[in-house]
């Protein structure tokens, strides 16, 4: 943290001018790796090598995304698709805390889901999608389920690792002071372990986005996946590839601000320093 | 014995749930048919062959585009921690990469491959290629400066050096990273054959479940579920005997 600049050694002095030239170097390099990508993709697309339905060049999709953004269907399948993922993941989070937290307490309930959560960890859920279309039909309810079933399992094991390495000491000192079990809950074991827990939701919202856009993709209807799907039936190939960027960029955008939720969560932590 | 009979008894549980509500009235037996039943259907897929002619090819797609991904962006992230410039041109693409959610390849992939074996494959490779490149990368980056010294100043070449030193100190995280990939893998397999294939695993559930055959939905939901289940636990098993030099 920026508190022991006012000691600073002339050593570190320098190795902070060459720390700050090789960021900006980084960046540079970074700013032009993304450019050849695309100057690549654009003049790949016109050579005649490849079809305009096998790599539609970027400036059409470009085009046709911010045709999409006018027209307003863009943020139509955006929204539906941020809700049903942040809902699903929302559940999953708050859900797996909870039964992990549970767990960690009561015996019988960690009993009962350990094998259950150690069968299912390693699982392809994805697989069962059919059979919950089966039971909840096409629509939001069944896609939100999948993305639960899904994402809830990294935050279930991070938690009860999490919880499972909070320090000894730590309890010890607080029963001592006095705290009873919902205090030693709320203000020692799941601020403790919140690094882990974090870490979880940071795999777990990945695997909500991909889960969301493959229901999509298998339902159809509206969202980001359902309108690539829909692109792709009708051979609209600049669609598809609209489609690929505006998730990209979505996911992308949704894994920046998670890190960022983590350094302002976990500022008191060493971590962050 | 008895005490890993106890730990799974929650398992055997679930599965006698399944079968007394499929059996009770309170659940519509096509929603959810006894688990006995989906057992037999299980062996009538085995016995003509469609589960394991689809299998088949589910699983030569799974391990072609994993194996693939494991040479190639094992090779990459290893080289990116090693040469500081390859690592500031390719890191932003790979950092550019890492969020997409994998499953907006799959109608891209089509496209490029048609539905057949070519795209699953290539879907594979590019999904699980990033984290195997950056569990590599991040690996190889641990490796100890002195070590690679003394392994150039005995006049191993780079490429001896690479594989002697740097991949070894790069083996667990590289080997996580490959666990990740494994596991996305399946989805990816599963899922893409749902949306557009007409072999494997996922192309068969679909077809079985739009014809109304839940039970061998069921068994092969159910199949697939344990294959994953199962690739994980003797993977977990490679990487401890893999690492077995390790204190």
């Amino acid at each position: 943290m920026a508190r022991i600049e006012d000691n600073i050694s002339p050593a570190t002095a320098r190795s902070d001018i060459s720390r700050k030239l090789d960021t900006v170097f980084r960046s540079g390099a970074a700013v032009f790796s993304i450019l050849i990508l695309l100057i690549a993709w654009e003049l790949f697309a016109r050579s005649g090598k490849v079809t305009m339905f096998m790599l539609p060049p970027f400036t059409v999709v470009a085009e046709t995304i911010t045709r999409d953004a006018m027209s307003g269907d863009l943020w139509i399948n955006l929204a539906v698709t941020l809700y049903r993922a942040m809902f699903g993941f929302g559940i999953a989070a708050v859900g797996g805390i909870t039964l992990a937290t549970l767990m960690s307490r009561v015996r019988v309930i960690h009993w009962f889901f350990d094998p259950i959560i150690s069968v299912g960890f390693p699982m392809p859920k994805i697989a069962f999608l059919p059979v919950i279309i089966l039971w909840l039909g096409v629509y939001d309810v069944s896609k939100i389920c999948i993305v639960v079933f899904d994402s809830v399992f990294p935050v279930l094991t991070a938690t009860l690792a999490g919880i499972a390495a909070v320090e000894k000491e730590l309890l010890w000192s607080a029963r001592n002071m006095g705290a009873n079990e919902r205090e030693l809950t709320w203000q020692v074991v799941l601020p403790a372990a919140s690094p882990q827990i974090l870490t979880g939701l940071q795999v777990a919202l990945p695997i909500a986005l991909i889960v969301e856009i493959i229901a999509e993709m298998v339902m159809g209807g509206y969202g980001l996946g359902g309108a690539m799907m829909t692109a792709s039936r009708f051979a609209n190939s600049p669609g598809v590839f609209a489609g690929l960027v505006e998730i990209a960029i979505v996911g992308f955008i949704l894994i920046k601000v998670m890190a960022m939720l983590r350094r302002r969560l976990l500022i008191w932590h060493q971590e962050t320093a | 014995m008895k005490s890993a009979a106890l730990r799974y008894l929650p398992l055997l549980l679930l599965a006698l749930l399944w079968e007394a509500l499929a059996r009770s009235n309170i659940v519509d037996s096509l929603a959810l048919p006894p688990l006995s039943k989906v057992a037999v259907s299980w062996i009538d897929l085995i016995r003509d062959g469609e589960l394991v002619d689809n299998g088949a090819v589910s699983l030569y797609r799974l391990y072609a585009g994993l194996g693939l991904a494991i040479v190639i962006g094992g090779a990459l992230g290893m080289a990116m921690a090693r040469w500081r410039t390859l690592d500031a041109f390719v890191n932003p693409l790979v950092q550019l990469f890492y969020p997409l959610p994998k499953s907006a390849l799959i109608p891209v992939t089509v496209i490029w491959l048609g539905f057949g074996d070519g795209s699953k494959i290539l879907l594979i490779f590019l999904g699980c290629m990033i984290p195997v490149t950056i569990g590599a990368y991040n690996g190889a980056r641990g490796s100890e400066q002195v070590l690679v010294w003394s392994a150039r100043s005995m006049g191993a070449s780079r490429l001896r050096m690479m594989w002697d030193v740097v991949m070894p100190s790069a083996l667990p995280e590289l080997l996580n990273g490959i666990r990740t990939a494994l596991a996305l893998a399946f989805i990816l397999m599963v899922s893409s054959e749902l949306i557009a294939a007409q072999q494997g695993f996922g192309y068969l559930i679909g077809y079985l479940g739009s014809t109304g055959a839940y039970e061998a939905m069921y068994a092969v939901v159910l199949t697939v579920a344990f294959l994953g289940f199962a690739a994980d636990r003797i993977y977990q098993l490679l990487m401890q005997w893999l690492l077995r030099w390790r204190e």
